[in-house]
């Protein structure tokens, strides 16, 4: 029950939050301001997403294998890479690193 | 057919690969929590959210309740919020016709998509959606009937994944120095809030990050 609930709960609120902001600020001419501000939100958000599944270990603060195959992968994205050849390298890094460990 | 849902689809493809592994991952860790095969791919094809559906799991694997797990799920949501309100502008339509197209966004697609002006290419968005909501579901089919083979997930390497894959659509982001100093600045509101905070607020926080752009 408890897993039926969390699956039908998760998809209501996922499609309201994704409905919201079209359904209230749709049809309006944005300010300029508000265009810049939104052009930084995937910067601002990305990188939150990257630090905090890459240095965290539930609510701690934490480095791990994990986080020297994302530097890898990372170090390979900025060189121009692809994204699924870094994902590869993260990977085998990652599991190269614990299988030492 | 539109050209650039075309083009979208075709940019979409390497995410739609990486979602494939990260799906799979899913799946497992799904059937690992309680899951039947079926619920965690129906999880899959009607939440399509990958944040959220980890985030939900890792409060049910941990012994909490639905609704810790929803609020969970739906914090990691946030940023969706964000991503919707700043795309507004960019679909036509009513309400509806607007609600309906919101939800074709993940992170991937509303990146690829922003034209870094403020305005949004929504064909391209639908397009580099397309790819990734099938590998989604695709990997999530493998994921729960086939992770028995795979054994632990976290041996393989397999949470490398997920930081990678968005650190993927971040370096596209990062050409001028003024996403870089947001990017920079987000990340360390985000990790300055992980340990008093429930999972997904310190990634809604970090967008306070974005109101950089008011300076000129």
């Amino acid at each position: 029950m408890t897993i039926w609930l969390t699956i039908i709960g998760l998809a209501v609120t996922t499609a309201l939050v994704k409905a919201a902001g079209p359904v209230v600020f749709g049809g309006r001419t944005p300010h300029p301001a508000f265009l810049r501000v939104v052009a930084m939100m995937a910067p601002a958000l990305l990188a939150a997403l990257v630090v905090t599944s890459a240095l965290t270990d539930g609510r701690q603060l934490g480095v791990g294998a994990d986080t020297v195959g994302v530097l890898v992968g990372g170090v390979l994205l900025w060189r121009g890479r692809s994204v699924v050849l870094a994902v590869v390298v993260a990977v085998a890094v990652t599991a190269a690193l614990r299988a030492l460990m | 057919m539109q050209p650039s849902f075309v083009a979208g689809i075709r940019l979409g493809i390497p995410y739609a690969v990486v979602g494939f592994v990260l799906s799979v991952s899913f799946g497992v860790l799904a059937r690992q929590a309680g899951f039947s095969p079926f619920q965690a791919i129906l999880t899959a094809a009607i939440v399509f959210a990958g944040s959220a559906q980890f985030a939900g799991l890792a409060v049910l694997a941990s012994g909490g309740t639905a609704a810790a797990a929803i609020a969970a799920g739906t914090l990691m949501n946030g940023r969706f919020l964000a991503m919707g309100t700043a795309l507004a502008p960019s679909l036509p339509g009513g309400p509806l016709k607007r609600a309906a197209q919101g939800q074709t966004v993940v992170d991937a697609s509303w990146a690829l998509a922003s034209r870094g002006d403020g305005t949004f290419d929504r064909w391209l968005l639908f397009g580099t959606t397309a790819p990734q909501y099938v590998t989604w579901v695709l990997g999530t089919v493998v994921g729960a009937f086939g992770g028995e083979l795979l054994g632990d997930t976290d041996r393989l390497g397999l949470d490398a994944v997920f930081p990678t894959f968005f650190l993927g659509i971040l370096v596209a982001e990062l050409r001028e120095p003024r996403s870089r100093f947001v990017a920079i600045c987000g990340a360390m509101i985000a990790l300055a809030l992980v340990p008093f905070t429930p999972p997904g607020v310190p990634i809604l926080a970090a967008s306070v990050a974005a109101l950089l752009g008011l300076r000129r």
